[in-house]
């Protein structure tokens, strides 16, 4: 299926920029397309297998659940940025993996 | 009736909420008394309550929620958790505003557990799960110190990934089957084993939720959450939380959707071994209390996955035996650290030492929670423990009951160390004013020292009908 | 045929300018941009309840979001930015190239599945769906957002005393 490819596509593009980011938003700007990927396969795998009114009550839940987490996750980033002045990932150290 | 245990959770947090005169004060008793009940409640017989009814309140609205001896062992362990957090709460959240927010945060986590623990449909389970990962977000980082926002960063990118991978699992289950709900998907799956697709979305889900359980490789969020997060959403998230979100929804899936097969099986072994051995050696090394017993969470977890992955029943009754265990003895332990913590204002295990004098509670109690985390006779662990390793060796996976049974020493090694540095050994002279601490934290670790040392007593009389119950949930 | 192959590609290219331009406050814009594509082919795939939900909060609440965090953060000095796009474009280089490496693989030696593909649905539509049949999923929607109401209490109240 040809959307497939392109899913896989934006996973790529999400997950290298969560990895390579310097910036913590930037990271959640990753996060996000990482949701749009896989909001696309939910649509995709629901058109081709007739279940398109599931696929969109599940999507539509999804992007209410994906709003709460993204709001929470501006709360901590704003937060983190009271603390070290900077939205500087290298900074956010101070734990030991 | 069995969505009664999300719907009162989730409605007392809408009445304590409203704006009446000195209903606050009302939030600790109450969540007390719902978690007692919620404890209680598991204990009723099979009936008409733990059955799916589709038209409880009047056809109105329609709950698919079900429940087996698995998710019964799972909302006991929740009940217990959540008592010991919210004792946990009074002692270490002083300001009482904070602790009010705390309290109703934690009643939406247990509502949120609580159906995860019900479920019977693949994305219901996602959202209850996701709305258990946003309130455990919210409790890391309640204190918005520096450490405690960093961890809860850490914990939402990964725990994101995670979950983007369970729904493209979902997607390719719905592609397949048509529906979510577990009976539909079990169905479909017994017919096509082989497809590449399934197979992915097989994968997907187990790698997010090993992501989710804390397992090694994947396990770098989760000792700067549980070490960062206040005293009390520790307990909470050692005890039952990854529980829930990982081992239990991996349990689940494997027993009612995707069937065990030898691939699947040799996976779950090698992560729960590689777990279990490599936690434990790095939790050797550690000098933060708190961080010690998380390693220890892991190498924990990564046991009940070696019972998992023998595949078969007793293996199963083996790890969820172990989910039990482990959120007494660990809530037991976390509660210790809390003490500790709030009466010396450090964890740095290398400071302390002689606090067995100062401490007797607190001491007493570590070392029965130690001790059963290690598995030693007659304390509950070694039931639990002992199980996986006879499972393990009953089905074939000689080279693994060894390394689990390798794993219990390591276990009891570290711990070991811990006690001799934090209760015995020479005391500080910075801290030899210290005293016990209050009745919040010695109360509830009271209770689940008795509970483990009931438990270990009682197990064996009860060990052949708890196992003979999970029958019916591999398929008989 | 043609027409959903260029908005896939569209899609792709706006998520790939999202994630390598230098500045935060046009990755934010290159997101609801990405939303607003993913709108269209949602449209054209006749998904139009999820897509609108997708535009009005994918392309709108969250870029909304992200642009208020960028805000409220201290602007980087023209020296620092010159810095950041020279580190920003080492780093991000590679992507580009794995894309269409990985995009050539999977075309040419794409899996193919041979499962049967379900009966499909009987004529409901999504609202029927989302009221009738996934009631448990609405009442963990309303769950969440009140714990989303405790979160934006817990993390974005004014701080009496100094950090």
């Amino acid at each position: 299926m040809l959307s497939a490819i392109f899913v896989v596509l934006l996973f790529i593009i999400g997950i290298y920029c969560i990895m390579a980011s310097y910036n913590l938003v930037r990271a959640l700007i990753g996060l996000e397309i990482l949701i749009k990927a896989v909001t696309l396969l939910i649509i995709a795998a629901g058109a081709k297998s007739g279940h398109l009114h599931l696929a969109q009550a599940l999507v539509i839940t999804v992007i209410v659940v994906e709003v709460v987490m993204i709001t929470i996750a501006v709360g901590v980033v704003v937060g983190i940025h009271i603390h070290n002045n900077s939205l500087d990932v290298r900074k956010v150290r101070r734990l030991k993996g | 009736m069995s969505a009664l245990l999300i719907l009162v959770p989730f409605f007392s947090v809408l009445i304590l909420n409203l704006p009446l005169k000195g209903i606050r004060k009302l939030a600790f008793g109450g969540a007390i008394c719902l978690s007692l009940l919620q404890m209680a409640a598991v204990f009723i017989p099979d009936s008409a309550f733990w059955k799916i009814n589709p038209h409880a309140f009047g056809s109105i609205f329609s709950f698919e929620l079900s429940a087996d001896s698995l998710s019964k062992v799972i909302l006991f362990c929740i009940g217990l958790v959540s008592f010991s957090a919210l004792f946990a709460t009074r002692q270490t959240l002083k300001e009482s505003a904070g602790r009010f927010n705390f309290i109703n945060i934690i009643l939406i986590a247990v509502a949120g557990m609580n159906g995860v623990a019900l479920a019977q449909d693949i994305f219901s389970l996602y959202i209850y799960l996701e709305i258990t990962a946003v309130s455990s977000f919210i409790l890391i980082a309640f204190n918005r110190d520096i450490l405690g926002l960093e961890g809860a960063f850490k914990y939402i990118l990964l725990s994101g990934v995670a979950t983007v991978l369970m729904l493209a699992g979902i997607a390719l289950f719905m592609l397949i089957a048509g529906s979510t709900s577990f009976a539909v998907i079990h169905a479909v799956l017994l017919n096509h084993n082989k497809d590449f697709l399934i197979s992915l979305g097989i994968g997907l889900f187990i790698v997010a939720l090993f992501i989710k359980s804390g397992l090694m490789p994947f396990h770098g969020w989760l000792p700067d959450a549980y070490t960062a997060a206040p005293a009390a959403a520790s307990v909470l998230l050692a005890g039952v939380v990854t529980k829930i979100a990982g081992v239990y929804v991996l349990i689940r899936i494997l027993v009612s959707v995707i069937s065990f097969s030898p691939a699947i099986k040799s996976i779950l072994l090698f992560v729960g071994a590689l777990s279990a051995i490599l936690a434990a050696i790095a939790a050797l090394t550690q000098s933060d209390f708190k961080r010690m017993l998380s390693y220890s969470s892991i190498s924990q977890v990564g046991y009940i996955i070696l019972g998992v992955g023998s595949g078969s029943v007793l293996g199963i009754a083996g790890a969820a035996l172990h989910i039990f265990n482990h959120a007494a003895f660990k809530s037991l332990l976390f509660i210790n650290s809390a003490a500790v913590e709030c009466q010396l204002g450090s964890r740095d295990i290398e400071e302390m030492g002689g606090l067995a004098k100062q401490m007797p509670v607190t001491s007493l109690t570590s070392i029965i929670g130690s001790l059963s985390c290690a598995g030693i006779p007659p304390l509950a662990g070694f039931w639990s423990k002992l199980v996986i390793v006879i499972a393990l060796w009953m089905a074939g996976f000689r080279a693994y009951a060894v390394i689990a049974v390798l794993g219990s020493i390591l276990t009891l090694t570290y711990f070991l160390i811990l006690q001799r540095k934090v209760f015995f050994g020479k005391p500080n002279a910075e801290f030899k004013d210290i005293k016990e601490a209050g009745f919040s934290l010695t109360f509830p670790a009271l209770i689940l020292a008795a509970l483990i040392i009931g438990a270990g007593i009682f197990t064996p009389f009860i060990l052949n009908r708890f196992i003979l119950s999970f029958n019916s949930i591999l398929g008989g | 045929m043609f027409l959903d192959l260029l908005s896939l590609i569209l899609l792709v290219s706006a998520a790939l300018w999202t994630v390598m331009t230098r500045s935060l406050l046009r990755s934010a814009i290159g997101l609801a941009l990405t939303s607003a594509i993913l709108t269209v082919i949602m449209f054209k795939m006749e998904a139009n309840l999820a897509a609108v939900f997708e535009l009005s909060v994918c392309a709108g609440l969250i870029p909304v979001l992200f642009v208020s965090v960028v805000s409220l953060t201290q602007p980087y000095t023209h020296q620092e930015i010159l810095e950041r796009m020279k580190s920003m474009f080492a780093r991000f280089r590679l992507l580009p190239v794995i894309l269409i490496g990985i995009g050539l693989i999977l075309v040419l030696l794409g899996p193919h599945s041979q499962a049967k593909l379900p009966l499909p649905e009987s004529g409901e539509n999504t609202r029927f769906i989302l009221w009738h049949l996934r009631q448990l999923d609405l009442l963990g929607q309303v769950i969440i957002l009140l714990g989303g109401v405790f979160g934006v209490e817990v993390l974005f109240k004014e701080r009496k005393k100094s950090a």
